[in-house]
């Protein structure tokens, strides 16, 4: 280390790289998972009316739709609940506050059904409404979002096989140069009795302990990033319960690293040390 | 307790280091070999310590065949075997105490007993107050001493000493001779490989000679000019 601290820098570097993106794709899988998750619990679909639908235009409708029997459960939100749950959503903006007032938000209707099927039925007649506006339909966002997350899964899985593949390489390389600088040490080791696994131990815990770095510098880094975006994030997925990110769940993420840290730089340093340990 | 029988060794390059090479060597001996250069004294040293095999015909030592020797075994047979190696193989960048101390940390022994066998073994073969010192402070003679004492970690049944006073002064020498003549009488087996034809001649012990591979004689009490002939 004292004498040639670039190989070990690059080590721990490469190291820190591979958790980084390790650290990144984790957060990235279980938020997803989350917002998914969120949209497919909530109610299916909302329909927005109409600005000039009279109140006898709503029971008409919903009566309507009771006598189905497909509908499960039916909410009712009026101008007034929607002010309501803006306010609280954005109570800490108090410019968005000062600019929305009961009459620009639509009264809606949030629907669930018996059965997932009858979604697409139900959302087709309330799009055939006169007195409906817009339909928003989860399944759409469901799927295009369940689109967008697989993608992001791919090529965050590519990005991490290529990346640990690097971190072995460049693992064995240092460690495998620093047997060689010892070669004749451990030849006398051998003439002494030494097991091989005496002579294995010292490269495997040096290996163990790039990766050990490594991975407390990538997770830490992915860590603080996701704390300092955090208010940012939470903005922009607001009503989704999914921040503040917990302790536990970063802990948990770190063990984990820890464990597959320890994986890949056992193997390299074993894969290392074995060509001059016949 | 040594017994090499009808051994060849072949090297993969063609040339070939040992032919048909049989003798025994019974506990206590304290046997010269003796051979030019790149007579095969280093390879049948190598072989006693299963660091190459034969190409034909068999080694026992002790109860050990050591063809048959499974390799988890050979930490266990050279712990019985004491090596003082031509180039000395001492780490340069441990003291001599060190050194000694290795094999003993090697083999996982207690440490403060390990210590007290170092300083044992260092005031035996005389250097003990050289232990906190380097290997490249030490003269010939020393270094000689301090491969001899880590030889001897073990206490070992054999020790094996190839060309210990090569580099060395002729009164070196002989102060290393009896020292290795001292560790035979406390029943060490020793075979020494040597050049030197006083120090044969002197002690008139068992001369094993070796010539491009072929062992030319086995005198009980021999004496070098014999084998130039």
């Amino acid at each position: 280390m004292r004498r040639n601290p670039y190989q070990s820098i690059a080590a721990v570097f490469i190291m820190v790289v591979t958790f980084l993106a390790i650290s990144v794709f984790a957060f990235i899988v279980f938020g997803s998972s989350v917002v998914i998750k969120h949209f497919e619990s909530k109610p299916q679909v909302t329909a927005f009316f109409k600005a000039d639908v009279t109140q006898a235009n709503i029971d008409q409708l919903q009566n309507s739709l009771r006598q189905t029997g497909e509908v499960s459960s039916m909410k009712y939100v009026s101008k007034k609940d929607a002010l309501q749950i803006y306010k609280e959503q954005n109570r800490n903006d108090p410019l968005l506050l000062d600019l929305v007032t009961e009459d620009i938000l639509p009264a809606s209707l949030e629907i669930s059904t018996t059965d997932l099927k009858d979604l697409g039925p139900v959302s087709d007649t309330l799009k055939g409404s006169p007195y409906i506006d817009k339909v928003a339909y989860q399944k759409d966002i469901v799927s295009s979002l369940t689109n967008w997350t697989n993608a992001i899964r791919l090529i965050g899985i590519v990005l991490i096989v290529v990346l640990s593949l690097v971190s072995i390489f460049i693992m064995m390389t240092v460690i495998g140069f620093k047997v060689s600088q010892k070669r004749e040490e451990i030849e006398i080791m051998k003439l002494l009795s030494a097991t091989n696994w005496y002579i294995r131990w010292p490269f495997i815990l040096e290996g163990i302990s790039y990766g050990v770095v490594g991975t407390l510098f990538g997770w830490f880094i992915a860590s603080a990033g996701l704390m300092y975006a955090t208010p940012y994030l939470e903005s922009f997925l607001r009503g989704i319960p999914l921040f503040p990110v917990s302790f536990l769940f970063l802990i948990g993420l770190l063990a984990i690293e820890l464990f597959i840290a320890v994986v890949l730089s056992v193997l390299a340093s074993s894969l290392a040390v074995r060509r001059y340990l016949k | 307790m040594i017994k090499v029988d009808k051994v060849t060794k072949r090297y993969a390059t063609g040339s070939v280091a040992l032919s048909d090479v049989s003798f025994s060597i019974d506990r206590g001996e304290f046997v010269f070999l003796v051979g030019p250069s790149g007579s095969g004294k280093t390879t049948l040293f190598r072989m006693l310590i299963r660091d190459v095999m034969p190409t034909e015909g068999s080694v026992t030592i002790g109860s050990w065949d050591l063809n048959k020797l499974p390799k988890n075994k050979i930490p266990h047979l050279r712990k019985r075997i004491g090596v003082v190696f031509q180039d000395l193989k001492l780490l340069r960048d441990r003291t001599i105490a060190e050194n000694v101390l290795f094999p003993l940390e090697v083999a996982d022994m207690d440490p403060t007993e390990a210590k007290k066998r170092v300083d044992d073994i260092l005031s035996q073969v005389g250097i003990v107050e050289h232990k906190d010192k380097f290997p490249i402070q030490l003269s010939g003679g020393e270094l000689q001493r301090a491969a001899i004492a880590r030889a001897l970690a073990f206490s070992p049944d054999l020790l094996i000493a190839d060309e210990p006073t090569g580099n060395l002064d002729n009164a070196t020498s002989w102060e290393i001779v009896k020292l290795l003549q001292d560790i035979n009488k406390s029943g060490t087996t020793i075979i020494m490989a040597t050049h030197n034809a006083d120090i044969v001649n002197s002690l008139l012990n068992r001369v094993l000679v070796l010539e491009k591979g072929k062992l030319t004689r086995d005198d009980k009490r021999g004496a070098k000019e014999k084998a130039k002939k």
